[in-house]
């Protein structure tokens, strides 16, 4: 027995809508599957996931300031995958836009203003924009590989925050701790509800969507971006520049990423730590496929996996299963997305053995027939 | 000193040159799995359960080194049978496997790891200075060479090398003259997760005897841009790997002796290096273009 593929004529418009459904589906049939393994009741384990985070006001609110970062790395990284450029180091750019725009309240903490907020908001884009650029440089001066470079920063990025906030950005009062002073009224990104976890944020995010979806939908940009990536060649003919594509996308999902930094930590931790990002730069990653790199979808998939780290701390705290099983879900999730997208290009085929190969052909020759019906 | 150095040296290298080698067969294949770092880890982890649960350190290796070949055929079923998209899919077993990894190693934190001896050859091992770095060593290091050495023949001397690098520049070409490209490319894919699956189990048995979440620190992806660096050749793997392998040690001593840096600058040294490695190997476009398997990351679909 072997699967085979047989292209479809043309795309399943079904199939695109449903794939990711049919991956939520089939990631929550092995979580049970796996909550069972491991000994515990599959079905209370699934509602304290995915059921229990969205039935009281406060974790509603806790799931819509997780899903703030994830949405706002998402719909940039959608755009650079759909121009197939490959930023893979969202988290880097995230860690680094939380350091730039840490700078005011780290060096001017007494400047009290209605401007400290959006300064620190737009270093934050300028940073992470700035440490997407070191890869897409690299990539266009010098043709390297733009995932490993990109990759390899988050790590350099991650060690420069653990020296910053052990070393010069250390809070003087805070009894060595490895922390930087605590963010002052001024520079704390406001709730929106008066004191819960939900902050601005996530009008950042609706309105980044909002950009996203209009700028691939309607502008001429988009439709680079889409032709870009298709095929370069193609994108050549059109009088649209590669390089200057793979810089826009790397600034633009590095931007977005670094706001994401620094709305999180000055709405969410309010300081500077060691770790200031559960994975967000690598979820998203997971995001942007789940939401099919449709702005629209990537702010439902952000909301989705946001469910996943709540639903993990959940399940931990009222039936003692492992934080770590929210990662394995979130893995697994990109695996079935990524099966499940198979399925809009081509229909599966189970076949006893490699023989008929003729009649298949005939087959395949009768499909758009088949189709019209 | 110099051979206390050397000899830990040996030790940092041994993982990314195994890892790195068997990355490269897949990509001679014309396969680009990115998802190097998530069988490792896997290896690690499964390397020290293994080790635990038998007592064995070979036993554990063994276990290791089945784990990421196991783990390698979801990428290898998505890609080459679904023909999903290869850089996303190596991103996901990358994801799942530090997921599942920091799951399954929840119950091994803290716990002393079994290590794995040295084969002490006698009389030869006891020769100053190439006693202890040439015959002292432990299974892997030798096992690492062994696979450089048959990776090289196989690649270049043999039949099965010629009809593997064939599919891995023209997959269609290969297809017409009767090669199953996806059997070749399976068989490749579960040699790389082999490889670093060994490399994994290295890093928990041998390195670090003791399991720590994440800890293959970025190594798989090192070993991916090895494999660039070495311009798919095999010989080139083995310069590459000790290269890195003295950049990480090199962090430890400058810290021992007390130079006044941060460790955190040190530690990103391996980081650094490898974008600087990559940027100096790919200025040179002829080089790279010449050595790049050509179908690499193209999906393949049989045509009838």
């Amino acid at each position: 027995m072997q699967i085979e593929l047989v292209k479809r004529p043309d795309h399943s418009k079904l199939m695109a809508i449903a794939s990711p459904f049919l991956a939520i589906g089939l990631t929550v049939f092995f979580g049970a599957i796996l909550f069972a393994a491991t000994g515990h009741n599959p079905l209370r384990a699934l509602y304290f996931y995915f059921i229990e985070p969205l039935t009281a006001a406060w974790s509603l609110e806790e799931l819509v300031s997780k899903a703030t970062p994830l949405v706002l790395i998402g719909v940039g990284l959608a755009v650079c995958f759909m121009s197939n450029t490959w930023n893979i180091g969202a988290e880097g750019q995230y860690t680094f836009g939380a350091i730039a725009g840490s700078i005011i309240p780290v060096y001017f903490w007494e400047w009290n203003s209605f401007l400290v907020l959006p300064m620190m908001m737009i270093m934050g884009m300028i940073g992470g924009a700035a440490y997407a650029s070191i890869p897409a440089f690299l990539k266009n001066r010098f043709g390297t590989n733009e995932i490993l470079t990109s990759l390899m920063l988050v790590y350099v990025a991650g060690l420069f925050l653990d020296w910053l906030v052990r070393g010069p950005w250390r809070d003087p009062g805070g009894y060595n701790f490895p922390e930087s002073r605590d963010f002052t009224e001024a520079s704390i990104l406001p709730s929106l509800t008066g004191n819960g976890a939900m902050h601005w944020g996530a009008v950042f995010a609706l309105v980044a969507v909002i950009a996203m979806a209009v700028m691939l939908g309607k502008s001429l940009k988009g439709f680079e971006v889409r032709v870009l990536g298709q095929s370069a060649r193609a994108g050549a003919f059109a009088g649209f520049s590669r390089k200057k594509m793979v810089y826009f996308a790397f600034m633009l999902s590095g931007a977005l990423a670094g706001l994401a930094g620094i709305a999180t930590v000055s709405g969410t931790v309010q300081q500077l730590q060691p770790v200031i990002s559960p994975g967000y730069g690598f979820t998203a990653i997971i995001v942007a496929f789940l939401g099919r790199l449709n702005p629209i979808g990537v702010l439902i998939a952000g909301l989705m996996l946001a469910l996943t780290y709540l639903g993990g701390e959940a399940a931990q705290v009222t039936m003692g299963i492992s934080d770590k099983l929210a990662r394995v879900f979130q893995g697994m999730l990109l695996f079935f997305v990524l099966g499940c997208d198979t399925l809009i290009l081509y229909k599966l085929r189970i076949v006893r053995s490699h023989g008929p190969h003729a009649p298949l052909a005939l087959h395949e020759n009768l499909k758009p027939a088949e189709e019209a019906l | 000193m110099f051979e206390a150095i050397l000899l830990t040296v040996i030790t940092a290298a041994t993982p990314l040159m195994i890892a790195a080698v068997g990355e490269l067969v897949v990509e001679r294949s014309g396969v680009l799995n990115l998802g190097v770092e998530g069988m490792m880890i896997m290896g690690a982890v499964m390397g020290f359960a293994g080790a635990q649960w038998t007592g064995s350190a070979y036993a554990g290796i063994l276990i290791g080194t089945l784990s990421g070949a196991a783990f390698s055929m979801l990428f290898a079923f998505l890609t080459l049978t679904l023909v999903a998209n290869q850089v996303a899919t190596g991103l996901a077993l990358t994801l799942l496997g530090l997921g599942l990894s920091g799951m399954i190693g929840e119950a091994f934190v803290g716990q002393p790891g079994i290590k794995l001896t040295a084969i002490d050859i006698p009389v030869l091992s006891d020769i100053p200075f190439f006693g202890p770095v040439l015959f002292g060593q432990d299974l892997i290091v030798y096992a690492s060479f062994a696979l450089i050495i048959g990776v090289a023949w196989f690649l270049f001397k043999t039949r099965g090398g010629l009809t593997l690098r064939g599919v891995g520049d023209n997959h269609t070409s290969a297809h017409s003259l009767g090669i199953s490209v996806i059997k070749v490319r399976y068989l490749a894919v579960l040699f790389g997760g082999a490889c670093a699956g060994l490399a994994g189990s290295q890093l928990s048995v041998v390195y670090t005897p003791q399991w720590v979440e994440n800890m293959t620190a970025g190594r798989g992806w090192i070993a991916l841009a090895l494999v660039v660096f070495a311009s798919w050749r095999p010989w080139r793997i083995v310069a590459g790997a000790y290269l890195f392998g003295a950049v990480t040690i090199a962090q430890f001593h400058a810290q021992a002796i007390g130079l006044k840096i941060p460790s955190q600058l040190l530690s990103s040294l391996p980081y650094l290096a490898t974008i600087l490695v990559l940027v100096l190997i790919s200025r040179n476009r002829r080089l790279t273009l010449i050595n790049t398997p050509a179908a690499l990351g193209k999906p393949f679909v049989a045509e009838r």
